[in-house]
């Protein structure tokens, strides 16, 4: 594997891993399958490029992309809590307008940023010991760590606990208290600015935006956090939160290695949103076999204490 | 004081499975009283908490505490003042949060904000209640309450219920889904904590357990068919065992009885 491989490899991973930070967020702590990420990606990417291009400022047009990701998620969850629509078609709704709206921030379906000073030139200046080919990697990831640090402090808050019980036992935190609408669309806003966030670095590390680059965003993300989670087996956020970056990297380096040498096995680059989709389906079927296969031997063991516990606290 | 008027409340309204659940239901419970609930299943006891706690809004009649009518007021709301304990164990408790998150979550209820969720003094505090109940759950504030036993996760419950002061308590038969030793235990608990507060907390505990009904607490009532048919208390109260009890329920059944054969006829 050379070193060009291993640098996108984690390049990317920290880039999209800012993402999926965001998807374990829905996914994992509010147990909301959150399809919206699909769109705020590309809202983030749409955001920041529109105002790059135009001549703005980089760090103007990814804050307004954070804005903009989490007012997709406000509008998810006000689906969901005020109009009781089911999580999946929530998300299914925000992503489908957001598409429009992506259009119609961008006024056509691909900006390009070639020549514009987007973020990265902008570090190069104020970083100028840390030479070309590191610099993307190291800036990517301090600001990964710094995010991972920041969303366990918010987690560890009143707000956030309440957070992490909407997930686990939404009827006990009703019954302590908390308002479960609101813990819900705060989660989802916090989630999709990062997911915002992540499409607006996305846009100016690739130099361009284009109105279907979040198109699998939902995909990829839940393939991250299922390989980190079951990779890194670990109850407490701290370890959690590092585990889907991981997780993410890991991503990233088997798609770019499919994109890289799947020709040899007959794939095409069309093809790596099958692998992605069949990753996330072995991922979470894996658990539920190997589960199985325990239960089955367990008979001929005699194992009482597994047949009678099999499920999983 | 709570004072219950004229509270009713229907099931899949205006459908041919229609239940009447609660049927012009009244009651009156003064600061420290202890009453305890019997009646057969459906008779409306579940129906009756949730009203009281808001996870079901009545179809007609009114709910006051102290003076203030909370009865469309949201469930999260009315947790400030109402602590409760579910006949599951399971309901009671986040299962992949720790112990000592489980009770941060509960001590502090209203206004959460971005402050830490739970800091050294709240820990001291939580060992110490833990400690009180006798089942060496201060060791290990970081468990996940998921891997307690259900008589551990009750007593916990039963923790979380109290430790807050609330002005309401109520109890869902929360011994029953437990081992008659850990039932007893749990029982135990409860009446120690009520007696803590027992000048102004309201507690209503429903049971299935006659004898525990008459044990515990200052008064009991009996409901039928949603609605409130027997009320004792005091001097009265003290004079009746579980027999007598049981004659008003058979008397009831065999009402019933005659009635389901005329309805079937
Ligand atoms: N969610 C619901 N939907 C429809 N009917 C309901 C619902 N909850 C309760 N009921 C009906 O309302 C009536 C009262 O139920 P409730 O649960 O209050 O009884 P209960 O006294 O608590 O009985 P048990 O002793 O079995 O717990 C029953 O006829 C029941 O079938
Ligand atoms: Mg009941």
């Amino acid at each position: 594997m050379s070193i060009s491989i291993a640098l996108h490899a984690l390049e990317q991973g920290l880039i999209f891993g800012i993402m999926v930070l965001g998807v374990f967020l829905t996914y994992k702590i509010l147990d909301f399958p959150d399809l919206t990420v699909d769109g705020s990606f590309t809202l983030g990417a749409a955001v920041t490029a529109t105002i790059i291009f135009s001549g703005g400022s980089p760090l103007w047009g990814i804050s307004l992309a954070i804005i903009s990701g989490s007012l997709a998620g406000l509008f998810t969850g006000f689906l969901h809590t005020k109009l009781k629509l089911s999580n999946l078609l929530s998300g299914i709704l925000t992503m489908t307008l957001l598409y429009s709206v992506n259009l119609r921030i961008m006024g056509k379906p691909n900006i390009p940023l070639l020549g514009k000073e987007t973020i990265l030139e902008k570090i190069a200046i104020y970083l100028p010991h840390i030479s070309g080919n590191y610099l993307i990697p190291f800036f990517f990831l301090i600001l990964v760590i710094i995010i991972k640090f920041a969303l366990d402090l918010f987690l560890s808050t009143e707000i956030g606990l309440a957070i992490i019980a909407t997930g686990d036992n939404e009827q006990m935190i009703k019954s302590l208290g908390a308002n479960t609408d609101l813990t819900k669309i705060i989660g989802l806003s916090l989630s999709n600015a990062l997911v915002a966030l992540s499409g607006a670095f996305f846009a100016q590390y690739s130099g361009f935006a284009d109105v279907n680059m979040g198109l699998g965003t939902i995909v990829s993300g839940l393939a991250s956090v299922i390989i980190g989670i079951s990779i890194i087996r670990t109850p407490t956020i701290f370890w959690r939160t590092i585990a889907v970056v991981i997780g993410s990297l890991l991503y990233r380096l088997i798609m770019i290695i499919a994109l890289r040498y799947g020709y040899r096995l007959g794939f095409k680059p069309g093809d790596l949103k099958l692998i992605s989709a069949v990753l996330v389906i072995v991922a979470l079927a894996v658990p539920l076999i190997k589960k199985r296969i325990d239960f089955l031997t367990s008979f001929n063991l005699g194992r009482k204490d597994l047949q009678n516990n099999h499920k999983e606290v | 004081m709570l004072l219950i008027k004229s509270l009713t409340k229907y099931f899949s309204k205006n459908t041919p499975h229609q239940v009447l659940a609660l049927h012009n239901f009244n009651l009156k419970v003064k600061k420290g009283d202890f009453i305890t609930i019997i009646g057969s299943n459906g008779a409306g006891k579940s129906t009756l908490l949730n009203l009281i706690a808001g996870t079901l809004l009545p179809d007609y009649g009114e709910i006051r505490l102290d003076g203030e009518m909370i009865t469309y007021q949201p469930e999260y709301k009315r947790a400030y003042w109402i602590g409760r304990v579910f006949q599951n164990p399971l309901l009671g408790t986040a299962p992949y949060m720790s112990i000592e998150e489980n009770l941060a979550l509960s001590l502090k209820r209203e206004k959460r904000g971005l402050r830490k969720g739970i800091n050294q003094e709240m820990r001291e505090y939580f060992r110490q209640r833990l400690s009180e109940l006798g089942l060496g759950l201060e060791k290990d504030l970081n468990k996940k309450a998921g891997l307690l036993s259900g008589g551990e996760r009750q007593a916990m419950t039963m923790l979380m219920a109290t430790m807050f002061k609330p002005k309401v308590l109520l109890l869902d038969e929360h011994t029953a889904a437990l081992d008659p030793e850990s039932s007893k235990k749990i029982l135990k608990i409860t009446e120690e904590l009520v007696e803590e507060r027992k000048n102004d907390l309201i507690t209503l505990m429903v049971t299935h357990n006659m004898k525990q009904a008459l044990e515990v607490g200052n008064r009991t009532i009996m409901m039928d068919r949603g609605q409130n048919i027997f009320d004792i208390q005091g001097e009265e109260r003290n004079k009746i065992d579980v027999n007598f009890l049981l004659q008003q329920f058979s008397k009831l059944r065999n009402q019933e009885y005659i009635e389901d054969r005329l309805v079937l006829d």
